[in-house]
């Protein structure tokens, strides 16, 4: 089997409102700067494209067509979408490339969250029967499991604050980030609750944005002569859709991912996780028993800004951006879909 | 080029699905019509409420229905301070999973109460029904506390 | 069975989500000239190809596009279709023709209405013409266009027609 590797990554600044700005217009930009980092012309230059979005984030029916737009697929390309996350569509990619039937390829994901309201939209991918109809929101279900973690004693408030003070540390050095400041646990807590137990400051930001990555076999990669990051493993799991029948404290699908990519094979220098919700990037930590000696989301993280169906592929691409510049030597990214940490995918990324 | 003028237009997107219920889903709200609430018996015996038509665990196909009490308690909860339009209630309410006497499985639903001061983890809380039931999950308008 | 005992086989689930859309810069542009009673499009830098309504890419190429050109509203219709059936929330009375119609100027075809024409003589290559709307009418919307309608001009042959410049169409 083939190695692959990561040969490139871009993201766009995050947002809260893109304004006048449609999903081409807010993905070419990022393409282009990609291409020039990989040295590449266009999406004819790779072997196969897969994008991640979801119409139901500005309400526009086939705005993932739209986002073809900004390929250049004439002559025709071979081209892909999931209705998730990018990191998939880059889980996608590496099936076609092992299965033999590409060398290189495109992923790119963006979401424009901002015409909607993000938590009642997300309300209607729960059950069908029993939740959605009720219009319980993400952010109630995320509250909710916050406050188990909390009256087990797993967490404290004064934990929770800490995560959101670190990630608006480490977003000051990401220049793309949307909330970013000197800000401590103290002031943290100083908020009144919105969603209690949740702070506002708890809760990742509506995001508008995009990123993309361009993934090659080793031989490519090595062919067009850039720097680039094996991703030795990658495997995603599921959970239940009954809330009632999870442990919502744990993230075990976490766990078994990780175990599958290969994760505890090797120390684990930097770690970028898909945490939507300060208490969530506890469970993860603890789910993948990362301990002082992993860097964890240097980036600040989706608290810092959180463009829906691109910020688990950008978490990739934040630990392909620390192996280049030879800040780490290995790490794992981290994505989620779902309400509480319900799908999670984990890929391992290491120096060549 | 010149920045464009910004131009908004608001929408609803709005649409009614039909969705087949099959016999689990549908004896549940079958039930919930005539205020009853039923689960139904996971392969290693707990009860899930609502019903589930496949264990999630063994995969094996779930058929044993248990009638469960209108009553029970709250294993956690969310206030909310500010109700969203979407929401049930325009007042400030809870967000819970409570587990129903005679089930080993909380579900999701709605708590009224005043403040978020009277309602704790482990409270009792009780059905309180719409004033008509038609078969659907909000025929239980919402749980109040005992 | 009485009601009563009635077994729920299915349930309606109405959905409605609320949005604020922001139309996209290239669309944004495009409106505030239809406002003014101009079509507007956007030329590839690389290809040339000119789009209408444009979208701020070429799609064959995978550019921006940022090049604005002033259109004609005259047009060549490159394909129609003659719609018989009445559509649910459809204004419009069947039968009408929704015709693809590239402007002078342009070289891809937008969708609109034909209309004060025979139905039956509408055809590929026909020259057509905006009728407007009365200009205190004007909106950020192409509708301000009523529909098209035939005009005394030489047919344009089917390799002509998406060439034909935007000063119009010697025949």
């Amino acid at each position: 089997m083939k190695d692959i590797a990561i040969v490139g990554y871009q993201q766009s600044d995050l947002v809260s409102d893109a304004g006048a700005c449609n999903e081409v217009e807010m993905i070419i930009p990022v393409l282009g700067k990609l291409y020039e980092q990989v040295g590449i012309t266009n999406a004819q230059d790779v072997d196969f494209v897969c994008s991640g979005s979801c119409d139901y984030l500005q309400g526009a029916a086939f705005a993932f067509v739209m986002g073809v737009d900004a390929l250049g697929a004439v002559p025709p390309i071979k081209e892909s979408h999931v209705e998730m996350d990018a990191a998939w569509a880059l889980y996608e990619s590496i099936l076609k490339i092992r299965m033999g039937q590409a060398e290189s390829a495109l992923i790119y994901g963006f979401g424009k969250s901002s015409p909607g309201e993000l938590p009642i939209v997300l309300s209607q991918q729960l059950d069908p029967y029993y939740l959605a109809p009720l219009w319980v929101d993400t952010v109630s279900l995320a509250a909710m499991q916050a406050r188990m973690m909390l009256d087990q004693g797993l967490i404290t408030e004064q934990d929770m604050a800490e995560v959101v003070a670190r990630s608006r540390q480490n977003a000051r050095r990401n220049p793309h980030a949307q909330l970013a400041g000197d800000v401590s646990a103290d002031d943290v807590l100083a908020q009144e609750t919105f969603v209690s137990p949740l702070r506002k400051a708890d809760m990742c930001p509506v995001s508008d944005g995009a990123s993309a990555v361009v993934i090659a076999t080793v031989e490519k990669a090595r062919e067009w002569g850039i720097p680039y990051a094996v991703i030795s493993g990658i495997d995603h799991c599921i959970e239940t859709h009954n809330l009632g029948m999870r442990d919502l404290t744990d993230s075990s699908s976490t766990r078994t991912a990780a175990k599958n990519a290969g994760m505890h094979n090797g120390a684990v220098d930097v770690a970028e996780l898909y945490a939507p919700f300060s208490h969530q990037e506890i469970i993860l930590t603890r789910a993948l028993g990362l301990d002082s000696n992993t860097s964890i989301n240097p980036s600040g993280g989706v608290l810092a800004g959180n463009p829906m169906m691109a910020a688990g592929l950008s978490r990739i691409g934040e630990v392909f951006n620390r192996i280049v510049s030879g800040e780490a030597s290995r790490g794992i990214a981290h994505a989620t879909s779902g309400p509480c940490l319900q799908h999670n995918l984990v890929t391992v990324l290491e120096k060549a | 080029m010149s920045q464009p003028e910004i131009l908004n237009q608001a929408f609803e997107l709005a649409y009614t699905y039909t969705r087949s219920t099959g016999p689990v889903i549908g004896r549940f709200l079958t039930e919930l019509k005539k205020r009853n609430i039923v689960g139904i018996k996971a392969s290693d015996g707990r009860v899930i409420v609502p019903p589930m038509e496949y264990d999630p665990d063994t995969a094996q196909e779930l058929s044993e229905f248990v009638e469960v009490g209108q009553e029970g308690e709250i294993v956690s909860f969310a206030w909310v301070k500010e109700p969203r339009e979407a929401h049930p209630s325009d007042k400030p309410f809870a967000w819970a999973l409570i587990r129903l006497d005679g089930a080993d499985v909380p579900m999701v639903h709605c708590v009224a109460a005043g403040s978020e001061e009277q309602v704790s983890t482990g409270a009792r809380v009780k059905a309180v029904w719409a004033e008509e039931t038609i078969g659907f999950i909000t025929d239980i308008r919402c749980f109040e506390l005992v | 069975m009485s009601e009563e005992n009635e077994v729920i086989t299915g349930i309606d689930a109405p959905v409605a989500l609320k949005y604020n859309f922001t139309a996209g810069a290239a669309a944004a542009r495009f409106l505030t000239q239809v406002k003014k009673g101009v079509l507007t499009g956007q030329r590839c830098p690389k290809c040339s190809q000119v789009y209408v309504p444009p979208r701020g890419s070429c799609a064959a190429c995978g550019v921006p596009t940022e090049e604005e050109v002033e259109l004609s509203d005259k047009a060549t219709v490159q394909s129609f279709t003659i719609v018989s059936i009445p559509i649910p929330n459809n204004p419009i009375q069947p039968p009408y023709v929704i015709a693809n119609l590239v402007a002078d100027g342009a070289n891809i075809s937008f969708i609109h209405l034909m209309s004060e024409c025979v139905n039956e003589e509408v055809h590929i290559g026909q020259r057509v013409q905006a009728q407007w709307k009365p200009q205190e009418e004007w909106d950020y919307a192409m509708d301000n266009i009523r529909y098209f309608t035939p005009i005394d001009e030489p047919d344009v042959p089917v390799e002509k027609i998406g060439h034909v410049p935007v000063s119009g169409w010697e025949g």
